[in-house]
């Protein structure tokens, strides 16, 4: 039965040849789009480099305070994690460092634009980094406030040019000299809590806001990091019971809140309780989605509906053999499927060339995009949801056609 | 076989009411070729639409086989065609995309059958109608009266008691019109199957058992 429905949907397909082409420029266009938004948003969210521990951590990247008609939000002070949250009794150590920021460089009058952060010595033993070369600076170092650096290798291969071995170097960012000590795999900029091109002991920020700035918000980032994922709970729980203790610090606010969640909660944190970040990217990601395949899925409506009723003779003549119209459904729905499943595998091939493109135009630092199994997936899933959409109104319309108006159709 | 009792068709539109069928009461008896006869438009064909339960009366019964057909479902319908039915069309209606083979197999495709099993009653089917060496044909590929066999062997490869042929030599020469009816006729004679054909050719309808002749709806004979 499959055999001969898969002939006939060939044959169709084969008949009507620009109608094909509309069609399965619609799915695989569509297809190609939704791949790579998927390939983007798995990158994003599933790449667990360096944090690979993500399933007994937490993360602190915003603190709000609120008042009548006032609202102010940004991430953490050093003091706040170093002081108030290092206090809580279950995590085993927590990783601090600060977002990263921009400066340039010279190497032989070659501009080079460079992104560093600081951090503290636990913020190596939370995160499982690459080590190409060296190792990462140690408490006594960050309490020295030696200047030293760990690097990425993009950075090492930037400022330093195609050499094997760069620890011991010297590497000027912002007009100050560290020396190399060890060169990291690359992050993706879109991990923007871990990514930087240079990272440095937090001691040695010449801005000094980790000693002055005792207030909660500042500009740096907590992971807190639980013995076993048991903990995540109570460690969620302590930290809750920490923010409901802290007073606001002006009169104009009357709440402090801030939450130590999982990576993707704290990734789409926007700080403001009564609208959850989760819920307001799904929503995006969803009426984006739904925009993208409607327009689509009415015209493959369409052009359906006009193939169908093409073949009149063959419904009529299938029903007098025989066929009931669920099956005739049934019949139409796995042919629009093959279609669509047709188009699905040339949007495949077209997502990997718009993605080859993306990677090669570096367009975001260190983000390598593939389409791996989850996409291809969540491709499949996309194409089959396509193929019945389109597919169960025109086969509805074309089984409810009377036998003897098909037959005289012809 | 077949028992027809005062069936009626009316067409109604917004504006005009026409009446197809006039009370037509009509006695199949199971191994009768039957003909049915009259001028265009005189309701031939919707009389054979009804018996084959492609089409329902406005008022009448119609048992086939003994079995009252009027309550039966989309489903049960279909179902009941298929097993009991074959039908032969004047303009063919063969599946243009589909090899010869593959349009003998369509009615199997809707019983419980094995590819293997469906490919040797088609092919048995074509050798019936002289077409063995036309399976892997497209019918496009075939005279008027080869598509009018494959039409014939798709009817029979079911073996249904029973075989509707609207005008089935309608649109073929004498020559053609004659081997198409030859085969009906032996299909008749060896296998005893009822067939009831709807025809303009009087040559045609004199080879048959028995002759009706409608007119404006009415059986006048």
């Amino acid at each position: 039965m499959l055999k001969n429905y898969l002939k006939i949907a060939i044959a169709v397909l084969r008949r009507r040849k620009f109608f094909t082409f509309i069609s399965l420029f619609g799915i695989s266009f569509t297809l190609t789009i939704l791949l790579v938004l998927t390939a983007f948003i798995d990158k994003v969210v599933g790449d667990n480099y360096p944090d690979k521990k993500r399933d007994r951590s937490l993360y602190i990247s915003r603190i709000s305070q609120t008042g009548k008609n006032t609202m102010s939000s940004s991430p953490p002070s050093f003091y706040f994690l170093d002081h108030y949250v290092r206090a809580i009794k279950t995590p085993i150590t927590i990783a601090i460092s600060s977002g990263f920021s921009g400066t340039n460089t010279y190497v032989n009058n070659k501009k080079i634009a460079v992104n560093y952060k600081f951090t503290n010595a636990e913020y190596w033993d939370v995160l499982d980094y690459d080590f190409l070369e060296g190792k990462a600076f140690n408490k006594q170092q960050v309490a020295n406030s030696d200047k030293v650096a760990v690097i990425s290798a993009d950075m090492k291969k930037e400022y330093f040019g195609d050499v094997p071995n760069v620890v011991g170097q010297y590497i000027e960012a912002d007009n100050v000299k560290y020396r190399v000590i060890g060169v990291v795999q690359n992050v993706p900029i879109t991990s923007y809590m871990t990514y930087s091109d240079i990272y440095l002991p937090y001691t040695v920020a010449k801005d000094g806001g980790y000693k002055s700035n005792k207030g909660y918000q500042g500009g740096y980032y907590g992971i807190l990091l639980a013995n076993s994922k048991d903990d995540i709970d109570k460690i969620h729980d302590e930290y809750e019971q920490l923010i409901k203790r802290l007073p606001p610090e002006q009169k104009m606010f009357d709440k402090v809140s801030s939450h130590a969640d999982t990576y993707i909660r704290s990734y789409v944190d926007t700080g403001d309780d009564r609208h959850s970040g989760v819920f307001i990217v799904i929503t995006a990601i969803s009426i984006f989605a739904f925009i993208l395949m409607i327009l689509p899925t009415l015209n493959l409506v369409n052009i359906n509906i006009t193939r169908i009723m093409e073949r009149s003779s063959e419904i009529g003549v299938r029903k007098a053999f025989g066929a009931s119209s669920s099956t005739l459904v049934y019949q139409f729905i796995v042919e629009n499927i093959i279609l669509t499943l047709l188009g699905g595998a040339i949007g495949v091939i077209l997502s990997v060339i718009v993605l080859q493109i993306i990677n090669s135009a570096h367009l975001i630092a260190n983000l390598e995009l593939t389409v791996n199994f989850t996409v291809l997936f969540i491709g499949l899933l996309v194409c089959l949801v396509f193929g019945l959409i389109s597919g169960v109104y025109p086969a509805w319309r074309m089984s409810k056609l009377n036998v003897v108006t098909a037959l005289k159709a012809q | 076989m077949i028992r027809l009792q005062n069936i009626e068709k009316v067409y109604r539109t917004d504006t005009v009411e026409t009446l197809a069928l006039n009370k037509v009461s009509l006695e199949i008896a199971k191994g009768e070729f039957l003909s049915i006869m009259g001028p265009s438009g005189c309701g031939k064909s919707t009389l054979l639409n009804i018996m084959g339960l492609l089409d329902e009366p406005s008022k009448g019964d119609v048992k086939i086989d003994n079995q009252k057909t009027d309550n039966l479902s989309d489903k049960q319908l279909a179902q009941f065609r298929n097993k009991k039915i074959g039908f032969i069309f004047q303009s063919y209606h063969l599946i243009n995309d589909l090899q010869v083979l593959d349009n003998v197999e369509l009615p199997l495709l809707y019983r419980s059958t094995t590819a293997k099993e469906r490919r040797q009653l088609a092919t048995e089917a074509l050798a019936k109608v002289g077409l063995s060496n036309r399976v892997k044909h497209f019918p496009s590929q075939l005279s008027g009266g080869q598509k009018q066999r494959v039409a014939i062997a798709r009817a029979i490869v079911g073996q249904p008691e029973i075989i509707l042929a609207d005008e089935p030599t309608g649109n073929l020469d004498s020559a053609m019109g004659n081997e198409i009816m030859d085969i009906l006729l032996q299909l008749n004679k060896n296998d005893g199957t009822t067939i009831v054909m709807v025809t303009h050719d009087e040559n045609m309808a004199h080879k048959t058992h028995r002759l009706v002749r409608l007119f404006d709806g009415s059986q006048v004979q």
